[in-house]
C-alpha cells in the first residue's frame, strides 16, 4: 500500500508497504531517517519515541498506515523544531499551559535537507537545548537510547519547563537505557531546564 | 559490480576545536554531535541500494536429533533468493567458537539448545524471509536434556559433546564439564581448626542478559574480488575475523571488517552472532545482506551470564581474622563452551574476594548443559563469586558480633597480600578506605515519600507508580559490600593492543589521526585516545579513524582492559611519534638553538618546548612538508596460566576495586523492594576523563542492582526452553527503580600501568549486587541466598 | 494482509460484517506486539484512529460514556474526578508513550487478565457498548470477560464506548508487578465505595483466568458495613473485619505459576492489596470533605 505523511515538516510517500509495517520500519528503512531506534519492537523501551501529531509514542507500536496524513517528528527534526517553537513562543516559558507546537504550526516548517555523509561529524549542527545538554552532561553512552529519550524529554520540558527530579523520572519511566544508570540523563534534564529557565529570564 | 558504498558506513570523527583537552579532563564525546542527532549509522541502520534482508530459523527445541530439513517450499516462496543448511557451507570448517570451535555454524545433526541456528534465508523484505522460515520443515526426534550438574554428570548422562578433542578435555572429570580449575594453598582442613566460628552457604545466582538496547545486526556486501565487506557491532573485529574467515574459506584480507555503531554490548558481543550467516547469504546471492535480530531473537543471538551454584565455608577466629575459605563453584556454560574456561579461571582465583585468607581450598568449573550457552557478561565470573563471599562476610560479622564493615576491614587485603594463587598484589589495594568512604557517608533522609500535606507520593515508595503501598509495611535497610576484579586477560594469554599514530599539517595545523581496531561500545574509548593524543603531541585537533581490520588487533572492548591496553597502545605509538618528529625538528632547526640537543623536549599546544617551557618551534612549520606515520602493537606485563591442580600461578596483570553501601526500602507484606540509594567508592588509579569515569561507575552499578532486584533468564528445568525472551518479561532497571548513585573516586597510581591507570568498567557490578541483597536482609531479616530476589522470597510464598 | 481505513464508525462497522476477521487496531500497543514478533498475521488490519468519535467522552448524570479509543493519559488528565479508580489504574499502564496510545477499548479487546483496566470497571460498574450493523447491545462488564483473552463480543462486533458509572464514593487501584514503573500486571486489585447504594464493589486482575470480582468478600464486607453501621457512624473498620475482607478476595483468586509469579504469591499478594485500598479508600470516606480524587 502507500501511504502519505509529514516527516519533520516535509510531505513524504511511501510506496509498496507491507500492511504490518511499522511506522519505525517504514522510517528507518524507507525514508532514510533510522535516528529512531529498534531496541525492543515491543513498547518497552522508548528508543523509538517520536511525535505523533505532536505526542510521543513508540513508532514500533503504529501501523504505516495509520500515520495517513498525519504529521511525525523525530530526532532528526528535533532541533529545528526546537528552534520552531523557541521562535513561535519567544520567552514565554509555556507558562500559559497552552505550549507545544500546533498540528498547523508544525506543518508550516520544515526540516533542513538530510546531510551528506561529507559532514557525518555534525560540526555546525545548531543543536536543541536538550541535545546540548545531553552532550555537555555526559548522558550519552552507547547513544541506542539517546534518540527516544531526547524526543521525550524534550516534550516533557515543553509541558513542564521546571520539572522536579520525580516528574523527570516519571516523564522518563518509558525509557531504558542499559549504559549510565540514568545519573547523567538526569543532569542532562536538569541542565536543560535551567538553562532554558535563564534563557527565558533573559527575555 | 560498480564500487557502491552502504549508507551508514562510519566515516572519520574529527574532534575540533570545542573540546581540546588532554588526559584528566572531562572532554566531551566526539560521537557526541551525531549521537544526539540521530545521524550516528548503527549496525542496524546501515542500508544498501538491493540489499536483501536475512532471516534466522532457530530450533523451537533444546537438544533434538534433526532427522531432515525440507527447504523445498519455503525455497519457492517469491521473493527468496537463498536457504542455507549445514549442507551448503563452502569450506570443511563448519565449526566457530572464541576458545575452542564447538559451535556449528548451522547445525548439524542434531541441535543442542533452545533458539540454535538451523537454516538461514535470504529475501527481498523481513516478512517475505520469516514467511519463507516458517515453510522450511524441520524433523526433531527429541533428546533428553541435561540442565544441572546433577543431570550433566549423572551416570549415563547423554553428553552434550561426544568425542570433544579441545585442549581442557584431558583434564576434566566428566565430558559434560567444560573445564575445572581448583585452587590450593596452605591447609584449609587445619586452619579451620584454629576457627571460633565457622559459617557456611549455597548460594544461587540466576542467568543474567547483557540485554544491550542495540540488537544484533550488521550488513555483509559481498565484494568484486570474491571477497566480502562486512559491517557489524562487536567487541573484537579481529577475533570475530579469526573465526569468519575459514568458515567462508577466504583468506582473512578478503574479509574486511568495519566496526558499525555499537549499541552497548557488555559481554554480550564477544561471541559471534549474524556475522558468519549474513557473509554466507551474500556470498551465495552475491546481493548485499542485512540481518538484524528483533529483541526475541537477540535473547537467543548472545550468551548470557552464567548462572551458578556456590558452595561457601569460611572459618574466623573471634578477635574477626579470617582463617580458611573452602568453595566449590558450579557455573552453567550451556550447550557451548565460549568464554566458560576464562570465567571459570576468574571465579576461581577471584573467589577469596579482597580479604586475607592463607588456606583455602577452592575448585570452580563449567557444566555443558542443554541451556542457552553462557559467555563473557560485565564481571565475567568475578560478579558470581563476590555476591556469595560478601553474603559470608555479612554471616560471619552477625557471628560474631562485629560490625560488618568492621569485619570486613580487619580482613581486608592491601598492596602486597599473597592471593591464593601464590601472586603478589603489586600495586594499591585500598579495600578498607573504599569501605570507610561509603560507610562514612550520610544516609539519605526517611520516609521520601511523605509530601507537604498530601499524599504519599508513591514515585518514592517501593512499588513506585503502581500504587501498592503508602507507606505500610516499609522497612529500610542498610548494606555494604566490596568486590575485586582482574583487568585485562588472565592466564597468560597473549593481550596486545595496535595502534597506528599519524602526525601532519592540514590547512596550517598539526593534526594528529589515531586508527585503531578498538571496539567503541559506548565506553568512551574514542573520547579517551583523542586525549592521550593531545597530551603526548600537543595537538588540539585529533581525528579518530574508523575501527576497522586495515590496522592491527586491539583485543576485545572486555575485561575492563581497553583504555589500558589500546589507550597504552596509542600512548605508545603517540610517544614513538612524538620522537620521529622531535628528529626531523632536530634536523631541520636543531642548529638554531642548543636546546634542541641538551633539554627535554615536549609537544604542548602546537609547539615544541623545552622542559623549561621555552618555545623552540611551532608544529606546523617542524611538520611542513612531512608527515609521521606508525603503527605499533603494546602489551601489558605478561601474566602465567594457573597449574591445573594447585590453581597457582602469577595470573592477572592489574586488579581493581569498587565498594558500595546500598540504602533499600521493603515493602514486606508485597515483598516489593525500592533502592533508595546506592553509594559507591572505586580506585580508578587515574581518572583519564572524569565524567566517563562517573558513567562508567553508575552504569555498572545499575546492572549489579538490575540482577538483585528482577533480572533473570528463566529457563525450564523440564524442557530447557527459555520463558521468557523479551522486554515484557525480562525486566531491566527504568529510572523509577534506580536511585541516587553517589560516587567517590579514589585516584591511587599503579605504576605498571599507563598513566597510573587502572580498569574501571567492571568493578562496580560486582559489589552493587551483594550490597543490594545485604541491605534486603537488614530490612527483613531474611537469609536470602539467591538472587535475583523475587517478591516470593520475601513473603515466602 | 490488507489494511482497512474506515473514516467513520458506519463504514467500519460495514467492513467488520463483511470481514469478520478483521483485527481492529488503535493504539496498537498489543497488536503491533503481536505482528512485530511474528505471533499474529490477520488477513485483515483496520484502523480505528481516523474514528474522531471513539476519542471522544461525556460526562452524564450517572456515568461516563467513554470512547473506546480515549488514551489512558486523557482520563489521567481529565476524568480524576469522575472516574478516580480508572484514572489511577491508567497512571499504570505501560509507560508515557504507551498511555498516550492505549486505552480501554484496547484492554476489553485484547481481554487479557492483565489487563489493567480491567479492576477498575469492575469495581466501578460499567457497560460495554458494542455494535455491528445488526444492531447495539451493552454488555455488564463481568459478562464481557468470557475466558483468557477471549472476550463477549461476536465476530462482526466493534466496541464503541464504555459506560462506566460516576463515582459516588472513594475507589483505589493497586497493583503488583517486580518493576516500579512500565511493568505489566503481577495482579491487581481494584475497589470503589458506593455511598448512594451503601455498597463496595472489587475488582480483581492476573489471579485468575479472567478479571473478577470477589463478590463473596464483597457481600460479607457489605453486610458487615451495614451490621455495624458504619456507612452513618463513619467509623473505623475493625481489623477484623479488613482481614476477613482481604482472606475472601484472596479466595477469589484462581491463579496459576508462570514466569511473573506464583500463584501463592498472587493470592497473598491480592489479599494484601485488599486491605489496604479497603483502608485507603474508608479513611478518605470517613474524612468527610476531602477530594474524591485519585492520585493520578
Amino acid at each position: 500500500m502507500r501511504v502519505n505523511f509529514t516527516v519533520n515538516g516535509r510531505p513524504q510517500e511511501a510506496d509498496d508497504v507491507w500492511e504490518g509495517e511499522s511506522l519505525l520500519y517504514v522510517l528507518r528503512e524507507r525514508m532514510g531517517l533510522p535516528g529512531s531506534k529498534n531496541a525492543c519492537e515491543q513498547g518497552e523501551c522508548g528508543s523509538c519515541t517520536v511525535r505523533l501529531d505532536g505526542v510521543p509514542v513508540c513508532a514500533c507500536l503504529v501501523a504505516a498506515g495509520q500515520v495517513e496524513g498525519r504529521d511525525v517528528v523525530t530526532v532528526e527534526g528535533l532541533a529545528d523544531y526546537a528552534k520552531h517553537r523557541a521562535d513561535a513562543h519567544p520567552g514565554d516559558g509555556c507558562a500559559s499551559g497552552t505550549c507545544g507546537t500546533t498540528i498547523q504550526q508544525a506543518q508550516r516548517w520544515q526540516a533542513k535537507s538530510v546531510k551528506g555523509t561529507d559532514s557525518q561529524t555534525g560540526e555546525g549542527d545548531q543543536l536543541s537545548a536538550i541535545q546540548e545538554a545531553f552532550i555537555d552532561a555526559g548522558a550519552v553512552q552507547c547513544g541506542f537510547c539517546t534518540p527516544g529519550l531526547l524526543v521525550t524529554a524534550d516534550e516533557m520540558l515543553e509541558r513542564n519547563p521546571s520539572p522536579s527530579d520525580a516528574d523527570i523520572r516519571e516523564a522518563l519511566s518509558g525509557n531504558l537505557c542499559r549504559c549510565t544508570g540514568y545519573e547523567k540523563i538526569l543532569d542532562a534534564v536538569r541542565l536543560a531546564a535551567a538553562r532554558q529557565g535563564r534563557q527565558e529570564e533573559a527575555v | 559490480m560498480a564500487k557502491r558504498t552502504p549508507a551508514g558506513t562510519p566515516t572519520d570523527v574529527t574532534q575540533g576545536s570545542r573540546t581540546k583537552g588532554g588526559i584528566g579532563e572531562s572532554t566531551l564525546r566526539p560521537d557526541g554531535t551525531l549521537k544526539v542527532t540521530g545521524e550516528f549509522a548503527y549496525s542496524s541502520d546501515m542500508w544498501h541500494e538491493d540489499m536483501l534482508w536475512g532471516h534466522t530459523l532457530r530450533s523451537t527445541v533444546a537438544h533434538a536429533e534433526i532427522r531432515s530439513i525440507d527447504t523445498a517450499e519455503a525455497l519457492a516462496t517469491p521473493g527468496v533468493h537463498a536457504i542455507l543448511t549445514y549442507d551448503d557451507l563452502p569450506t570443511e570448517v563448519k565449526r566457530y567458537g572464541l576458545e575452542f570451535q564447538d559451535t556449528p555454524v548451522l547445525a548439524h545433526g542434531k541441535v543442542r539448545h533452545h533458539g540454535e541456528p538451523v537454516a538461514i534465508v535470504a529475501a527481498d523484505h523481513p516478512e517475505t524471509a520469516r514467511r519463507a522460515a516458517a515453510k522450511i520443515r524441520v524433523d526433531y526426534a527429541d533428546l533428553p536434556v541435561v540442565t544441572d550438574e546433577a543431570s550433566a554428570t549423572a551416570e549415563g548422562a547423554p553428553l552434550v559433546h561426544e568425542n570433544r578433542d579441545d585442549h581442557h578435555a584431558g583434564h576434566v572429570p566428566h565430558p559434560n564439564i567444560v573445564h575445572r580449575q581448583p585452587i590450593v594453598r596452605g591447609d584449609a582442613a587445619e586452619a579451620a581448626k584454629r576457627a571460633d566460628v565457622i559459617v557456611s552457604g549455597e548460594y544461587v545466582f540466576g542467568m543474567q542478559d547483557q540485554a544491550f538496547l542495540g540488537p544484533e545486526s550488521g550488513l555483509a556486501v559481498p565484494g568484486e574480488d570474491g571477497g566480502v565487506d562486512l559491517y557489524v557491532a562487536t567487541q573484537w573485529l579481529h577475533s570475530d575475523l579469526r573465526q569468519i574467515a575459514p568458515v567462508l574459506g577466504l583468506p582473512e584480507d578478503k574479509v574486511r571488517m568495519t566496526l558499525s555503531g555499537v549499541g552497548g554490548a557488555f559481554g554480550g558481543r564477544e561471541d559471534l552472532s549474524m556475522q558468519i550467516h549474513a557473509c554466507l547469504l551474500a556470498l551465495r546471492t552475491g546481493k548485499p545482506v542485512k540481518i538484524v535480530y528483533n529483541r526475541f531473537e537477540s535473547f537467543f543471538g548472545h550468551v548470557h551470564r552464567h548462572p551458578a551454584k556456590l558452595w561457601y565455608e569460611h572459618g574466623a577466629t573471634k578477635d574477626g581474622k579470617l582463617t580458611h575459605l573452602k568453595c566449590r563453584i558450579v557455573l552453567d556454560g550451556g550447550a557451548y563452551a565460549s568464554a566458560s574456561p576464562a570465567v571459570v579461571g576468574n571465579a576461581s582465583s577471584l573467589s577469596v574476594g579482597p580479604y586475607v585468607v592463607e588456606d583455602v581450598d577452592i575448585e570452580a568449573l563449567a557444566l555443558y548443559t542443554n541451556n542457552p550457552p553462557c559467555g563473557a557478561m560485565r564481571g565475567f565470573g568475578a560478579v558470581q563469586a563476590c555476591f556469595a563471599y560478601e553474603a559470608q562476610m555479612d554471616k560471619l560479622a552477625a557471628k560474631l558480633g562485629l560490625d560488618p564493615v568492621e569485619f570486613r576491614r580487619l580482613n581486608a587485603m592491601e598492596q602486597g597480600t599473597l592471593l591464593p594463587t601464590g601472586q603478589r598484589v603489586d600495586s594499591p589495594a585500598p579495600v578498607a578506605e573504599l569501605l570507610r568512604r561509603v560507610k562514612a557517608r550520610p544516609l539519605p533522609p526517611e520516609q521520601q515519600w511523605l509530601t507537604a500535606g498530601e499524599a504519599a507520593d508513591v514515585r518514592a515508595l517501593p512499588g513506585g507508580l503502581s500504587n501498592t503501598t503508602h507507606g505500610e509495611g516499609v522497612v529500610r535497610g542498610v548494606g555494604y559490600a566490596v568486590g575485586i576484579k582482574n583487568v585485562g586477560f588472565s592466564e597468560g594469554f597473549d593481550d596486545y593492543s595496535t595502534a597506528r599514530v599519524r602526525m601532519e599539517v592540514v590547512g596550517g595545523e598539526p593534526v594528529a589521526t589515531v586508527h585503531t581496531a578498538m571496539a567503541e561500545v559506548g565506553q568512551g574509548g574514542v573520547t579517551v585516545h583523542a586525549q592521550i593524543a593531545r597530551t603526548e603531541l600537543g595537538v588540539a585537533q585529533v581525528t579518530i579513524q574508523p575501527a576497522d581490520t586495515r590496522v592491527g588487533s586491539a583485543g576485545s572492548t572486555s575485561a575492563s582492559r581497553q583504555t589500558y591496553v589500546t589507550g597504552g597502545a596509542v600512548k605508545n605509538t603517540c610517544e614513538h611519534v612524538r620522537e620521529r618528529v622531535l628528529e626531523i625538528g632536530r634536523a631541520k632547526f636543531g642548529t638554531y638553538h642548543p636546546a634542541w640537543a641538551t633539554a627535554e623536549l615536549l609537544l604542548e599546544s602546537g609547539k615544541v618546548v623545552t622542559d623549561g617551557g621555552e618555545v623552540l618551534a611551532d608544529l606546523a612549520d617542524v611538520l611542513e612538508g612531512e608527515s609521521v606515520d606508525l603503527e605499533l602493537e603494546w602489551r601489558h606485563r605478561p601474566t602465567q596460566a594457573f597449574d591445573l591442580r594447585t590453581g597457582q600461578g602469577n595470573g592477572h596483570v592489574q586488579y581493581s576495586f569498587a565498594a558500595h553501601r546500598a540504602v533499600v526500602e521493603v515493602d514486606t507484606e508485597l515483598g516489593l523492594v525500592k533502592v533508595i540509594e546506592l553509594a559507591v567508592a572505586q580506585d580508578v588509579g587515574k581518572a583519564l576523563n572524569p565524567l566517563s569515569v562517573l558513567g562508567q561507575i553508575q552504569g555498572g552499578t545499575t546492572q549489579g542492582l538490575g540482577v538483585a532486584v528482577m533480572e533473570e533468564i528463566i529457563v525450564d528445568p523440564k524442557t530447557a526452553k527459555v520463558r521468557n525472551p523479551s522486554f515484557t518479561d525480562y525486566l531491566i532497571p527504568t529510572i523509577l527503580d534506580t536511585p541516587t548513585i553517589p560516587v567517590d573516586v579514589l585516584e591511587l597510581a599503579d605504576e605498571n600501568a599507563p598513566y597510573g591507570l587502572r580498569g574501571i568498567g567492571e568493578a562496580p557490578t560486582l559489589s552493587s549486587t551483594p550490597a543490594v541483597l545485604a541491605a534486603i536482609r537488614d530490612a527483613t531479616g531474611l537469609e536470602l541466598n539467591r538472587t535475583p530476589v523475587r517478591p516470593e522470597h520475601l513473603t515466602g510464598t | 494482509m490488507d489494511f482497512l481505513r474506515p473514516a467513520g464508525w458506519e463504514e467500519a462497522l460495514a467492513a467488520k460484517a463483511e470481514h469478520p476477521t478483521a483485527v481492529p487496531i488503535a493504539g496498537g500497543t498489543d497488536v503491533m506486539v503481536e505482528i512485530n514478533f511474528d505471533h499474529r498475521r490477520p488477513e485483515y488490519l483496520m484502523d480505528l484512529n481516523r474514528i474522531g468519535e471513539l476519542r471522544e467522552w461525556a460526562v452524564g448524570d450517572e456515568h461516563v460514556r467513554l470512547g473506546a479509543s480515549v488514551p489512558y493519559t486523557q482520563i489521567m488528565e481529565h476524568l480524576r474526578t469522575e472516574l478516580p479508580g480508572l484514572a489511577l489504574a491508567s497512571h499504570t499502564v505501560g509507560s508515557p508513550q504507551i498511555r498516550n496510545r492505549g486505552s480501554v477499548g484496547g484492554n476489553l479487546g485484547a481481554a487479557s487478565p492483565a489487563g489493567d483496566a480491567h479492576p477498575a470497571l469492575l469495581s466501578a460498574g460499567a457497560e460495554v457498548e458494542v455494535e455491528s450493523v445488526r444492531g447495539v447491545r451493552r454488555i455488564p462488564v463481568e459478562e464481557f470477560y468470557t475466558g483468557v483473552k477471549r472476550n463477549a463480543l461476536a465476530p462482526d462486533e466493534l466496541i464503541k464506548a464504555v459506560h462506566i458509572k460516576k463515582a459516588s464514593g472513594p475507589q483505589q487501584f493497586s497493583k503488583v508487578g517486580t518493576r516500579n514503573a512500565m511493568v505489566i500486571a503481577v495482579c491487581a486489585f481494584g475497589i470503589a465505595l458506593h455511598p448512594d447504594s451503601r455498597t463496595v464493589k472489587t475488582g480483581i486482575g492476573s489471579a485468575a483466568p479472567t478479571p473478577l470480582r470477589a463478590r463473596v468478600a464483597e457481600d460479607f464486607l457489605n453486610a458487615a458495613l451495614e451490621e455495624g453501621g458504619f456507612w452513618d457512624n463513619g467509623k473505623v473498620i475493625t481489623p477484623s473485619i479488613a482481614k476477613q475482607f482481604a482472606d475472601l478476595v484472596s479466595g477469589a483468586c484462581n491463579p496459576i505459576d508462570d514466569v511473573r509469579g506464583t500463584a501463592k504469591y498472587r493470592r497473598h499478594a491480592v489479599g494484601i492489596m485488599a486491605r489496604r485500598t479497603l483502608g485507603w479508600t474508608w479513611e478518605q470516606y470517613r474524612s468527610a470533605g476531602t477530594t474524591l480524587e485519585g492520585a493520578a
